[in-house]
């Protein structure tokens, strides 16, 4: 455990400092690894978390796409471990919808929401403004833990005997209020919603810190204006995050009184499986305003700090300045302040009103200018740079071109009249899968790679990164971009069965493509995960202090920093975070003072 | 076994690629990291190039591939379907534009711009002209996307021309249900508390309504006239459904206690269809949208579209609900048709 050594000789450095009185000297190992009030540990606790989780929605994955891609096969190992969910070894239909179900609400909210923000907003924080720990180091251990219990009630919802949840992860009732409608909408929906509940706790406890954290607690000279970009998508995130996941949990506990105090917030004129409901004046549709009022800004929640870390990694890599910095930040402010106000272009078609739908038609394609100028600030940085191609850089490139083309069809279905027949298709499915999935993915990748030597002092295996990055990008195109044409086919998603439609029934052989490509970018995902532990442990120790000629202040600090970051002074921020290529030099850290001939424009 | 041997197989290739990765890992230390990390730089940026070009192969030939298979654009059997299709070719037009230059510049340049000996970064943090040509050339071209856009939505969802006919969707776990107002042209008022299967009254139709006396109510297919405006009046009994119906390009769903409507204009005959798909089986169906619980993927519902003879005889063969429930009411049942009428 040589790491352990090197980390061990950091905390003694610490200690000779001023704030060697703050922190125990000798941390024991459940405060030091379990509960931990360092940022940089509870941020590896919500990215190991995270992975877990995506292991866990990913194999879902693999397994629905058994059924949709070779719906005539059995496969009795399935009913080996799964019983009657499988009976005979073919995937039965509650079980299907049981698994898209928690896929979808794992990826988003445990994996992308959870693993990314919390995992990037944790480490990055104090470490680029310049801090010794969050706000409020206490409230950030307790963020993880709700996160924890979250996990663990999703996880035992997995195992109850009626099947977890499966009225969809949008959770639409009366599908989901009723226990009647399915076996997955008894005690596992009932979970699924206290998990949410504990989850947005852990949402709003981290949010809350991060905005405090950002605002009141950066260095000398880290004015706002020399934030580097993670920061302030973190801060714009997470204001999305405080303001519209509460609006979520009151949601979901109306939903719970519907579920089980007899309330009518969602009931209106039901019968269901034969027995006629007493519920009368409630509409259904409330609820999909207020799950939406979340559920769209959480796409940004998502997207953003991805966005963020793919600008930084952009940049250093390039060895040149993000171009457009100031605007940057005043398109992820657009992407932030319109993120709430275009919730029902998810409703076009619920019978919303047509003029109403006509307002968040506009705003919702008015999006697309920030998204636009985004995309090319990134190519403009690019432009008559010098490009090294690291993992982390690889993956950013990846993310770009990824947003491209999610954010593209994005188009088709925000404009209410083409949403009118592609709404609820496949062309969803693949819109979603590409702008947040795969590409916010590709930024929690990019992220994992550039900044893995702080959190571990090792760098992950080269190699099987670059394996990792084109086996990826080539799968989730190959997936996903001739999904496309299974929506300009009218195929409704969520169908796991398309051999009684005559409209549908001619995508067999792309099925089965589809689903061999999935197994196969689980596989590679595995290794990624492999590489992850291995390289904890193993990995090639990181030598320099500054690996990837950065300015930012994490690469101050030194290569195993000790809980307080840095173990003197926390240094002085002197100018932007993006002084690469100025005057011959690759690059200009935030720390050093101006030059007397120095040009001060950027 | 087969499984086993799958699993076996993909082990084997994982650690034959992590020793690989391992062993370069050495190789790199020995021959120097930085020489070794210019190759990879090179490899990289030439693996990028060939991602584009392949890339964009692939698009062209995935469409050649597929294309046969969707539904075609401009070929939607409704007027509205038509509109649609032609926001779908506007939006598809400028966003393959766009998607194309895009995706070039990205690759390209990351290509173009690899690090090599003698690069010189050009710092070049801001310009104000381009950010704003990036502004405003967007914001153009969306405002010509809304413009479509929104003229052909409040078609779609204005006011239906005068003489539209109506028929109510009724959807419930796993089936359609659809009701015609019979000759007085109106809907019989219904209340959910009497549905009564037993007592075939699936719709919970109130008889104290003359109104429901000559609603026809058919399950399952849904019979519309070629080329006359139809309203559908769309509710659900239970959970969320949607009618989905791709061949018209039209969808809505269909809530409990909040009915909905959509109305459309069917412009070809499913006999058409037939001889233009070259298909003898052809049939519009109608695809549940919207999650409703296990059955939703076998939701299926059919439509006929037909001429108006074609329609008339197939509707003069239909008893009223209320008199399949009730036969021995047919003479009264009548005379209060007829006097509704005269009102």
């Amino acid at each position: 455990m040589s790491n352990e050594a090197t980390l061990n000789d950091h905390t003694t450095d610490t200690n000779h400092s001023e704030h060697s009185d703050v922190h125990h000297q000798q941390q024991s190992f459940v405060s030091k690894y379990i509960f931990s009030q360092d940022h940089k540990t509870i941020g590896k606790q919500f990215l190991i978390t995270g992975i877990v989780w995506a292991i866990i929605g990913g194999l879902f994955s693999v397994l629905f796409r058994l059924q949709l891609g070779f719906p005539e096969q059995t496969f009795p190992i399935l009913e080996t471990f799964l019983g009657r969910w499988a009976k005979g070894g073919v995937i039965q239909p509650e079980f299907y919808y049981a698994l898209v179900t928690i896929h979808g609400t794992v990826l988003v909210f445990f994996v992308l929401t959870a693993g990314l923000s919390g995992t990037f907003a944790n480490l990055l924080i104090p470490l680029q403004i310049g801090a010794r720990d969050m706000a409020s180091p206490f409230l950030n251990m307790l963020s993880y833990w709700f996160f924890f219990l979250a996990s663990v009630i999703m996880l035992s919802s997995l195992f109850v005997h009626t099947g977890p949840a499966s009225g969809g992860w949008t959770i639409y009732p009366p599908l989901s209020a009723l226990g009647q409608s399915g076996d997955g909408l008894k005690i596992g929906m009932d979970l699924w919603l206290i998990s949410m509940a504990m989850f947005i706790v852990s949402s709003l406890l981290g949010g809350l810190n991060y905005i405090a954290t950002i605002l009141n607690m950066r260095t000398k000279g880290m004015s706002m204006t020399r934030l580097p970009l993670p920061m302030w998508a973190i801060l714009f995130t997470s204001i999305l995050g405080v303001l519209s996941f509460p609006v979520l949990l009151s949601g979901a506990i109306l939903l719970l009184f519907d579920r089980n105090l007899g309330t009518s917030f969602y009931l209106s004129d039901i019968v269901i499986a034969g027995e006629i409901l007493p519920n009368e004046g409630g509409s259904a549709i409330l609820f999909q305003h207020l799950f939406w009022f979340l559920g769209h800004p959480e796409v940004y929640i998502i997207l953003l700090p991805a966005m963020g870390m793919v600008s930084e990694i952009l940049s250093v890599n390039s060895k040149k300045p993000i171009f457009g910095y100031m605007a940057m930040i005043g398109s992820m402010f657009a992407i932030c302040s319109l993120g709430f106000l275009v919730w029902a272009h998810h409703m076009f078609v619920t019978g919303l009103n047509p003029f109403l739908g006509s307002v968040f038609v506009l705003l919702t394609l008015l999006i697309a200018v920030p998204s636009a100028i985004k995309v090319f600030n990134w190519l403009t940085t690019l432009w008559r740079g010098s490009i090294r191609f690291t993992p982390a850089m690889i993956f950013a490139i990846g993310f770009v071109s990824l947003f491209i083309s999610g954010g593209l069809t994005g188009l088709f279905l925000g404009n209410s009249t083409i949403d009118i027949y592609l709404h609820d298709t496949k062309f969803v499915v693949a819109h979603f899968h590409i702008v947040m999935g795969v590409a916010s993915m590709f930024g929690m990748f990019a992220g994992i790679y550039h900044w893995f030597p702080k959190m571990f002092g090792r760098y992950l295996n080269n190699t099987l990164g670059y394996i990792h990055f084109w086996g990826t990008i080539i799968c989730a195109y190959l997936i996903f971009w001739p999904m496309h044409y299974e929506g300009l086919a009218g195929v409704p998603r969520r169908y796991l069965d398309l051999r009684g439609w005559h409209s549908f029934n001619q995508f067999e052989d792309l099925n089965k493509l589809i689903s061999i490509v999935t197994i196969i970018v689980f596989a590679i995902q595995l290794m990624f995960v492999f590489n992850f532990f291995y390289s904890i442990f193993k990995g090639r120790k990181v030598r320099v202090q500054n690996p990837w000629g950065s300015n930012t202040l994490e690469w101050t600090t030194p290569i195993n920093p000790g809980h307080g970051n840095w173990p003197g002074e926390i240094p002085e921020v002197h100018r932007w975070p993006y002084d690469y290529g100025k005057g011959g030099r690759s690059f200009i850290p935030q720390t050093e003072p101006f030059g007397a001939d120095e040009s001060k424009d950027h | 076994m087969q499984t086993l041997l799958i699993i076996a197989i993909l082990l084997f290739g994982f650690l034959i690629t992590f020793q690989i990765a391992k062993a370069s890992e050495y190789v790199s230390i020995l021959r120097g990291e930085e020489k070794s990390r210019k190759q990879n730089n090179r490899i990289n940026a030439f693996l990028l190039l060939v991602f584009l070009v392949v890339g964009l192969i692939g698009v062209y030939y995935c469409n050649e591939k597929l294309s046969g298979k969707i539904l075609q654009l401009g070929s939607a059997a409704s007027d509205h379907g038509i509109d649609i299709d032609k926001m779908l070719k506007i939006t598809l037009i400028l966003t393959g534009i766009v998607f194309v230059i895009t995706q070039i510049l990205l690759f390209w340049f990351s290509f173009k711009y690899q690090e090599t000996e003698k690069r010189e970064v050009f710092y070049f943090p801001h310009d104000n002209r381009l950010e704003i040509i990036w502004t405003v050339v967007p914001a153009i071209v969306l405002t010509v996307m809304v413009g479509f856009g929104l003229y052909y939505w409040y078609r779609i969802t204005g006011e239906a021309p005068q003489g539209t006919t109506y028929v109510e969707v009724t959807g419930k776990q796993y089936e359609w249900i659809f009701r015609y107002p019979g000759k007085d042209d109106e809907l019989g008022k219904k209340y959910y508390k009497n549905i009564d299967a037993s007592k075939g009254n699936t719709l919970g139709q109130l008889w104290d309504d003359a109104a429901n006396f000559d609603d026809i109510v058919v399950n399952q297919e849904m019979h519309l006239v070629v080329n006359k405006p139809v309203r559908l009046v769309i509710n659900s009994q239970d959970v969320i459904h949607s009618v989905g119906l791709p061949h018209f390009r039209m969808k809505m769903d269909a809530v409990p206690g909040t009915p909905t409507t959509m109305w459309f204009t069917p412009t070809k005959t499913t006999k058409q269809m037939r001889q233009e798909n070259n298909d003898p089986e052809f049939v519009f169906e109608i695809s549940c949208n919207q999650l409703c619980g296990k059955g939703h993927y076998s939701m299926r519902g059919i439509v006929v579209v037909e001429t108006q003879e074609e329609y008339d005889i197939w509707m003069a063969a239909k008893t009223p609900k209320y008199l399949e429930i009730f036969p021995e009411q047919e003479p009264i049942s009548k005379t209060i048709a007829a006097v509704t009428k005269e009102h």
